[in-house]
This record gives C-alpha cells, sequence and structure tokens, in this order.
C-alpha cells in the first residue's frame, strides 16, 4: 500500500502548462510529453487494491441508489407497503426466522408493520449518499472560495475569515441541528415535509464543513501565492484574478479532491446520526439512520433488524475511507499518514 | 509462523461462529411458557392470575421491604398537586380520604367506600347537601386526631393554584364554580377556613353545599385531590417533598427522581382503617433514566413492580412473555388511543371528509402499530373506555371497525370524500408526540391506508413535553394546519363526565391546555351532559353516558385504535395482587403483600 517516494514529478513544483492539462482532462494530457499529475495519480490508484474495491463499491452503491425504483420493482417490493400478516401480533417481531428472510422478502420484514428491509435499504442509499455528496459539494465550493481568498488577499480578509472557521470549528453542530430542524417550518422554498429537512440538513452539514476545507486551502494558497511561477504571472502583468483561477486553483484541486472523498463518509454518518435522534428525513421516507434507531427496541427479538442497516452504514463509509485514502496516496505521496 | 496465522485465522473465525450463534439463539427461542394459571416453580401466580381478581392472597405475611421502580417520577407527591395516576393510587400509603376507591379487584375497585369517614355521604337537599361524620381513632403521624377542620383545608388547598398548580381542580368547579374563594393562602379569616361551600360545624362533621346537584360528586371526593392537609404542617409549595401522613406509612426521605423510601407510621391503627392492609413494613421506590434498564432490572428480580404501570416496553415485552409469562398480566388501562379530527382545519369541517378518514383506516394495521390484540389492546370502536359506566365495549360500532371494515372499505371511504366534495382525496398533516414510538408507528400505519383512497398525509413529530402549548392550542393547530391529531385519554374516575366533559364539551375548549382537539359545540351533547349531573340513579346515569357515546360517534370526530390493554409485571415475590379499574387496571398498591 505504501506508495514510493521517488516519484521525481512530485518533488518539483509542476508547471502551468501541466496544470492546464489536468484541468482540461486526459484527452489533451496526451498531447503534453511526459506524465501529467493526473495520469501517474490514476497509475497508482490502479496499483492500489484496497483502494479499487472501495471505489468499485462506491460506484455499485450509487448505482442503487440512482437506480432504487428498478431494483425494489425487479423484486417485486416497494418501500412503504405494510405487511402486517408476516408480523407475530403478539411480539410485532416478523413471523419468520432472521428477520422474516424469504424468497419475497431477501433482508427480510421490519417489526412492527411488516415493511420490506431490502427496498428500505436501497431507498435509504439514495438520502444517505444524496446527503453525503451534496452537502460535501457545498462545503466544499464554500471552503475554496473562502479559503482561496483568505490565502491569497491576507491582511484582514485572512483575518474575518480565519477567526469565522475558529468560531465555526467550535460550534456544536450537532446540537444546533436538532434545535433548528424543530423550528423549521414544514413548508420552504417550494418544498414540503422531506425535503425540507433534506434541505436544512445538507446546508447545515455543509455550512458546518466548510472551514475544515477552508484551513487547507487557506494553507496551501499561502504558500503557492510566494511560489516563482506566481511571481512571474505577476510581473508578466496578470491581474489579480487571472493569477487566483489560472495559477493558483489548478494547483489546490488535489487537496479539495482528498478532503471531499474524506469528507463524504462523515456527512454519511452524521445524517444518520440525525435521523437515528430522531431529526433526519421525516416518516415513511426510509433512512439507515431512522432504521438503526427502531432497531433499538427489537435489539434482542429481531437482531436482524440492526445488524442489516448498521452494516449498510459500515459497508458504505468503509469503501468512501478506502476510496479517500487511496485517493490521497495517490495525489500526494508524501503526505503524512 | 504460517501454522500461528492459521491458528490465528481459526480463532476468529470460531469467534466469530459463536457471535453469530449467540445472536441466532435469542432471536429463534420461541414457544414461551405453558405454565398453567396454578401457580409455577417460581411461585408467580400465572398468566392474568391477577387481572381482575386477587392473586395468592393467603400468601401475603406482614413485613418485609416492597421494592418499586420507575422510569418516571410523580409530577408530585403534594395530595393536591398530583395528577398522575400512580400518583393518585401511590399516595393511599400516605394519605386518606372521606371516601377512597374500593379496596376490589376489577370493576368493584371503582366504586367508593368510606375511609376517613364512618359512611357513604348523607345526600339531601335534591342532590346539593353531603353530610360525613368522621370516624373514631383516626390520627395524624404525630398522633394527633383528624378533624374535619383538617380535611376541609386539605380541600381548601384546591383553591390556591396559583401556588399549588399541577392537580385536578373538580372539587372547585362543582363547590364555586365562580371561584369567589381566593383559596387558604389569600383568606382573610382567622382560622383560614374561609370556603362557604363546606361548613364543619364540629370535629366530626363536615356538610357540603353544592349550588348545583353533581351526580358524581362523592366520585371527586375520592381523588386523592381531597385528602386531609394539617395547617401548620402545610409547606405550600414544598408539601410535595414530605406530606405529613395519615396513612399507615409516612415519608423517611426522598430525592427527586433518585428514590423515596417509606416506612411504617407507629400512630395508624388498623381498627381505624377499613380498606388498607400495611402489609410491608417498609416502601422504596427507585428511579432510573432508561425504560429498558427498567425492564431487565424487574425481569432480574431486583425489584417488585412498575411504579409508572404504564407496562412493560417492546423489549422487555418479549423475552417476559417467553420466559416469564406467570409474572405477567394483561389488564385493560381503560384509556382509548385515537386521532381526532379538528374542525378547525379544512376539509375536517366537513363530517364526510372525517368519516372517509375513519373508514379509509385499515384498524387491524393501526392495532398491530399499538402492539397488537395483547400489548394493544382489542380494535376501539367507539369513544367510551370499557371500565365506564355505560360502555359497550366491541359491540357497538357504528363504522364496522372490528368487522367488515377492519382492513379499511376503500369504496366507502371514496363514497364519503365524493359527498366532502373531494372526490380525488386532499392533503393533510398529523401531529405526533415525538417521544412516543408508538403513536409515531400508528401515524406511519395511517399514512400508509390513507394513501390508498388518496388522502397524503405528512407527519408531523411535535415535541411531546409541549404537548400542551402545540396540540393543546387551537389557534396553533389551525395554523400549522393539524388536521389529524394522534392522542389517547384516560378517566380521571369512571364515569362519562370524568372521561369526557374535558373532551367533548363546548364549555371546555380552552386557548391553551385545551383537550376538545376536535371543537365539538354541540348543543345536544352539552344538554346530555347536563343532564347527567342532575341524575342519582345509577342505570338512568349509564344510559345517558350511552348517548353521549352515540353522539360523539355519530359525528364522526374521532377515530379510535384501541382500548388499550397492557403487559403488566410483577415479581413472584408479591402477594395479595390485583388490578383495579379504580385506577386504570393498575395494582392496587396500597394492598401488595410480601411472601417470606
Amino acid at each position: 500500500m505504501t506508495a514510493p517516494l521517488h516519484e521525481p514529478t512530485a518533488e518539483a513544483a509542476p508547471s502551468a502548462a501541466e496544470e492546464a492539462a489536468l484541468v482540461a482532462g486526459s484527452a489533451e494530457a496526451k498531447a503534453v510529453q511526459g506524465r501529467s499529475l493526473g495520469r501517474i495519480a490514476w497509475e497508482r490508484l490502479k496499483r492500489d487494491k484496497l483502494a479499487l474495491t472501495g471505489g468499485i463499491v462506491v460506484l455499485v452503491l450509487i448505482a442503487i441508489a440512482l437506480l432504487a425504483p428498478v431494483i425494489t420493482n425487479l423484486v417485486g417490493q416497494d418501500p412503504e407497503t405494510h405487511h402486517e400478516d408476516l408480523i407475530d401480533p403478539l411480539f410485532s417481531t416478523p413471523t419468520g426466522s432472521f428477520g422474516g428472510i424469504s424468497g419475497d422478502h431477501l433482508l427480510g420484514v421490519e417489526p412492527v408493520n411488516g415493511r420490506d428491509i431490502f427496498a428500505r435499504i436501497v431507498y435509504g442509499a439514495r438520502i444517505s449518499l444524496l446527503v453525503g455528496f451534496l452537502s460535501a459539494l457545498v462545503a466544499v465550493v464554500l471552503g475554496t472560495i473562502l479559503g482561496v481568498l483568505a490565502g491569497y488577499f491576507g491582511g484582514w480578509v485572512d483575518a474575518v475569515v480565519s477567526r469565522v472557521m475558529d468560531g465555526l470549528l467550535a460550534f456544536p453542530q450537532l446540537l444546533f441541528i436538532i434545535a433548528l430542524v424543530s423550528v423549521m417550518p414544514n413548508e420552504m422554498l417550494g418544498l414540503t415535509g422531506t425535503g425540507v429537512r433534506l434541505f436544512v440538513m445538507i446546508m447545515v452539514i455543509g455550512f458546518f464543513g466548510w472551514p475544515y476545507v477552508g484551513r487547507v486551502v487557506r494553507g496551501q494558497t499561502l504558500s503557492l501565492r510566494e511560489r516563482e511561477y506566481v511571481e512571474a504571472a505577476r510581473s508578466l502583468g496578470a491581474g489579480r484574478f487571472y493569477i487566483l483561477f489560472k495559477e493558483l486553483l489548478p494547483n489546490l484541486v488535489a487537496p479539495i479532491i482528498v478532503y471531499t472523498t474524506m469528507m463524504i463518509p462523515t456527512n454519511i454518518l452524521t445524517e444518520a446520526a440525525l435521523s437515528f435522534l430522531g431529526v433526519g428525513v421525516k416518516p415513511p421516507t426510509a433512512s439507515w439512520g431512522q432504521m438503526l434507531s427502531s432497531a433499538i427496541d427489537y435489539y434482542d427479538s429481531d437482531p436482524m433488524y440492526m445488524i442489516i442497516p448498521g452494516v449498510a452504514i459500515f459497508i458504505t463509509v468503509l469503501s468512501f475511507n478506502l476510496f479517500g485514502d487511496g485517493v490521497r496516496d495517490a495525489l500526494d505521496p508524501k503526505g503524512s499518514r | 509462523m504460517s501454522t500461528q496465522r492459521t491458528t490465528g485465522r481459526r480463532k476468529q473465525a470460531v469467534a466469530a461462529a459463536a457471535v453469530v450463534a449467540a445472536l441466532l439463539s435469542t432471536a429463534a427461542c420461541g414457544g414461551g411458557n405453558d405454565d398453567k394459571d396454578g401457580g409455577s416453580k417460581s411461585g408467580a401466580a400465572g398468566f392474568n392470575a391477577a387481572n381482575n381478581k386477587v392473586a395468592q392472597a393467603s400468601l401475603a405475611k406482614k413485613g418485609g421491604t416492597l421494592k418499586f421502580a420507575s422510569a418516571q417520577d410523580a409530577d408530585s407527591w403534594d395530595t393536591t398537586r398530583g395528577y398522575y395516576g400512580f400518583m393518585w393510587n401511590f399516595s393511599r400509603y400516605y394519605s386518606r380520604q372521606l371516601v377512597t376507591n374500593n379496596a376490589e379487584a376489577g370493576a368493584d375497585g371503582a366504586k367508593v367506600t368510606p375511609d376517613l369517614a364512618s359512611s357513604t355521604a348523607k345526600i339531601s337537599d335534591d342532590g346539593k347537601t353531603y353530610t360525613y361524620t368522621l370516624r373514631d381513632g383516626i390520627t395524624w403521624e404525630d398522633g394527633k386526631p383528624i378533624t374535619s377542620k383538617d380535611v376541609k383545608y386539605g380541600i381548601e388547598r384546591v383553591w390556591a393554584q396559583d401556588v399549588l398548580s399541577g392537580g385536578p381542580i373538580y372539587l372547585q368547579q362543582v363547590l364555586d364554580p365562580k371561584k369567589t374563594y381566593k383559596g387558604p393562602y389569600k383568606d382573610k379569616s382567622a382560622d383560614k377556613l374561609g370556603l362557604k361551600a363546606v361548613e364543619t360545624p364540629d370535629d366530626k362533621t363536615i356538610v357540603f353545599k353544592l349550588p348545583e346537584a353533581n351526580s358524581d360528586f362523592e366520585e371527586m371526593l375520592a381523588l386523592t385531590s381531597a385528602s386531609p392537609v394539617r395547617q401548620d404542617k402545610d409547606t405550600k409549595s414544598k408539601y410535595g417533598l414530605k406530606p405529613f401522613s395519615s396513612g399507615p406509612y409516612k415519608f423517611q426521605s426522598y430525592t427527586p427522581n433518585k428514590n423515596l423510601t417509606l416506612v411504617r407510621n407507629t400512630e395508624w391503627k388498623q381498627s381505624s382503617d377499613p380498606v388498607r392492609k400495611a402489609y410491608p413494613d417498609k416502601i422504596t421506590i427507585n428511579f432510573f433514566t432508561n425504560a429498558n434498564d427498567l425492564d431487565q432490572r424487574l425481569i432480574n428480580g431486583d425489584y417488585d413492580l412498575d411504579l409508572a404501570q404504564t407496562g412493560l416496553s417492546p423489549q422487555g415485552r418479549t423475552t417476559a412473555l417467553k420466559q416469564h409469562k406467570e409474572n405477567l398480566d394483561n389488564p385493560v388501562s381503560g384509556y382509548i388511543r385515537y386521532a381526532v379530527f379538528p374542525q378547525s382545519v379544512k376539509p375536517f369541517d366537513n363530517e364526510h371528509c372525517r368519516k372517509a378518514v375513519i373508514y379509509g383506516a385499515d384498524h387491524e394495521s393501526l392495532q398491530t402499530a399499538r402492539g397488537g390484540p395483547v400489548a394493544g389492546g382489542d380494535i376501539g370502536t367507539n369513544m367510551l373506555p370499557p371500565s365506564v359506566p355505560g360502555s359497550e365495549g366491541q359491540k357497538y360500532d357504528p363504522y364496522e371497525s372490528a368487522t367488515t371494515n377492519k382492513n379499511g372499505n376503500v369504496a366507502k371511504a371514496k363514497e364519503e370524500l365524493k359527498a366532502c366534495g373531494k372526490p380525488n382525496g386532499f392533503k393533510t398533516t398529523i401531529a405526533v408526540r415525538n417521544n412516543k414510538p408508538v403513536e409515531v408507528a400508528t401515524a406511519e400505519s395511517l399514512q400508509a391506508s390513507l394513501k390508498k383512497i388518496g388522502v397524503t398525509v405528512d407527519i408531523d413529530q411535535f415535541d411531546g413535553a409541549q404537548t400542551t402549548g402545540i396540540i393543546g392550542s387551537p389557534s396553533n393547530v389551525k395554523k400549522k394546519g393539524y388536521g389529524i391529531i394522534i392522542m389517547g385519554w384516560g378517566p380521571d374516575f369512571p364515569s362519562v363526565q370524568g372521561y369526557g366533559l374535558p373532551l367533548w364539551s363546548g364549555d371546555y375548549i380552552l386557548e391553551s391546555g385545551n383537550n376538545n382537539f376536535a371543537l365539538i359545540k354541540e348543543k345536544a351533547i352539552d344538554g346530555l351532559f347536563k343532564s347527567y349531573t342532575k341524575e342519582l340513579d345509577d342505570a338512568k346515569k349509564a344510559d345517558i353516558a350511552k348517548q353521549i357515546n352515540h353522539k360523539v360517534m355519530e359525528g364522526g370526530y374521532y377515530l379510535p385504535f384501541v382500548f388499550e390493554k397492557f403487559i403488566n409485571w410483577r415479581s413472584s415475590r408479591l402477594a395479595n395482587v390485583y388490578t383495579t379499574d379504580g385506577y386504570s387496571g393498575q395494582y392496587d398498591f396500597v394492598n401488595l403483600g410480601l411472601k417470606k
């Protein structure tokens, strides 16, 4: 797994041409002599079996989330139909063994109402990934913009942004979201019910996540702006924004990608925690955290109900983390581990 | 190296297999215990042995420590301020009233019997005058006799709602509906006994003069809030921390939310008390924060019974039903769990839209969500609890909820929707308490079945601790568009007045703390309640209760889910155990004994 330390390109500062190639994508990279940073990274990633497995699982999960209705139709189930006939009226748990696992219900049914767990897991993937990705996107966009501005302009801009970041990092995010969700109106910006909850969760998780990106981007910008190629551009008369977007930003892509991949699993866990605490999506929308929360009352009598969403969260977070680790190793082999 | 590694892996595999096996064995161990009612190896009386009958009365011995456990402390142990059912039940250990609930199992336990008084009331003046004579030998914990003035002072405390809030105020509403008396703390008279409606001609006699007759008045005097309080021992708002005892036990120590210990009141004489047996020497309560933990401790035998008497939670219930069925009773609680439709929220102003929801609901699914026929209760078909006189139980089923339509009747629901002018359905919101998982489950069940008739519902889970301000405020209900509210209600005392007046009377629509969620304002219902209070004949009272129930059901204001039942734990150490309708199917605490 350890990446080789003698990669020559990583040592030298990448040239502007190489950076342009990286941004433009691999098609143009072929025109450039030698291997681009992106290409080198991709080749390193390909050698990292664990990261590759993580990446494949992530792709499968995304496919599952996108194709949720198709998949559930295929097995003839949907996440909201109650099957009380499969529930033991005395104990409120599924009559079948292993939580009611059968040919019809691949992962069994929920206690009390008998909803199909497979369908709910599949639909739950949508919520987890949606919140994970979109809130990471919010955090990255905010963090990059503010981080670059703080690092490049310095002075009072830096002071203000840095203090705001310190403040946000110290903020009790989970408690804030719980309080916020309970006072949110049921209809907002044309959204209702679960839509409002998702929007609020994405915005808030994203908002509290940006300082993590912002700090790294600011630090990188601080060191990059003193580099010779930036000085060269400046002495050739390049404007501030030209330097920002054409010289600095492309060199920040690597750390940003790394941080994004590391942030997504954290966000998925936050969503699960919020749903677990009852401030996540609204019923009957399926969510893994909510399933775990309602499984507490049946951990002894119907353990499968707790195990299944737990495993789903575990696999998702693990594969994102493995993939993220691999991406970091590939892009920044010298980084401390 | 390689061998070592294999062993390591093998160990891991064995460990994993063991974990899986352990999980599976707990999941699969079914069957249960088929002990006959006659008792079991553990000495427990058997399933339902104490439900509406007395179990193991002969095994009760004097002495020992009776150990309660609870996930909840009382709202207050002050006799004037307590409103929780278990507090009323428990307060009989340290407080006596003129009359109290009969110490009998089942329905007989709901009748009143003389306690401090030598007999039930002598009623005269067309039901407007109640006279009691106190019996001999009744004493406080310091040995002084309990006088009629102490009883009057205790009752007067109900008027001091500004200091002693929280308890039932029936006595004030009946004795002084215009609120002319300001309570003992603002009383200008020297003896602080200025309440005109109650007279104490001598220390042994007390006379109540009602401005208007109320046929349930004696039931109200049986409430804990009519207990005597001695003026020199009244610590006002702090009285709940150490009430001065008139019963067989007195407070030794109490730390709120931690523990409470009662010890024998040596001044109390068995001969002066026809109700209380006072078997144990000591009574303790330990408070827990986690209900699952509490259930486990009960099942382990560390404690004798649950103080709150709300039944085991799903986890403990399953374990207990499978392994300790002989320690369980399955009483009817007297509560009805229901959905109610506020008429202020469109389209529920139209009775056909309300009825569409009643017909569209899958009643069996709602019952399953409540916990099924055993832990949840029988399907609710009307709004009068089985313990209330006049109740017909499932025999009165105007919407055929327990029979033909028990899984919902889509055709009938669509007909009603058409009559309501919403043939394609409508959108609405269900309000449900977020701290009651079972209520959320019923909301989800209702949501799923209403989808089939085109009614789309959004579930809004509100903070359960804020109930009075959120659903108790009609203006907030309208603003939030809560077309369906999920709630439950049990009788304060078993009569249609003690159950239904706050729910169905137009006079009880309040700005805050409202319980008439449907905003029912029907002249016919209000008229029936009036004639009920004037009627002194029990059979006729029951008939009026029946009529009120029918009127409420015909209006389609309520969708009853279940006549609630619960699974209650009694330890194998308990003797002389029985459930009583006087306290909503709880065990009658005051006469519990221990086997030696």
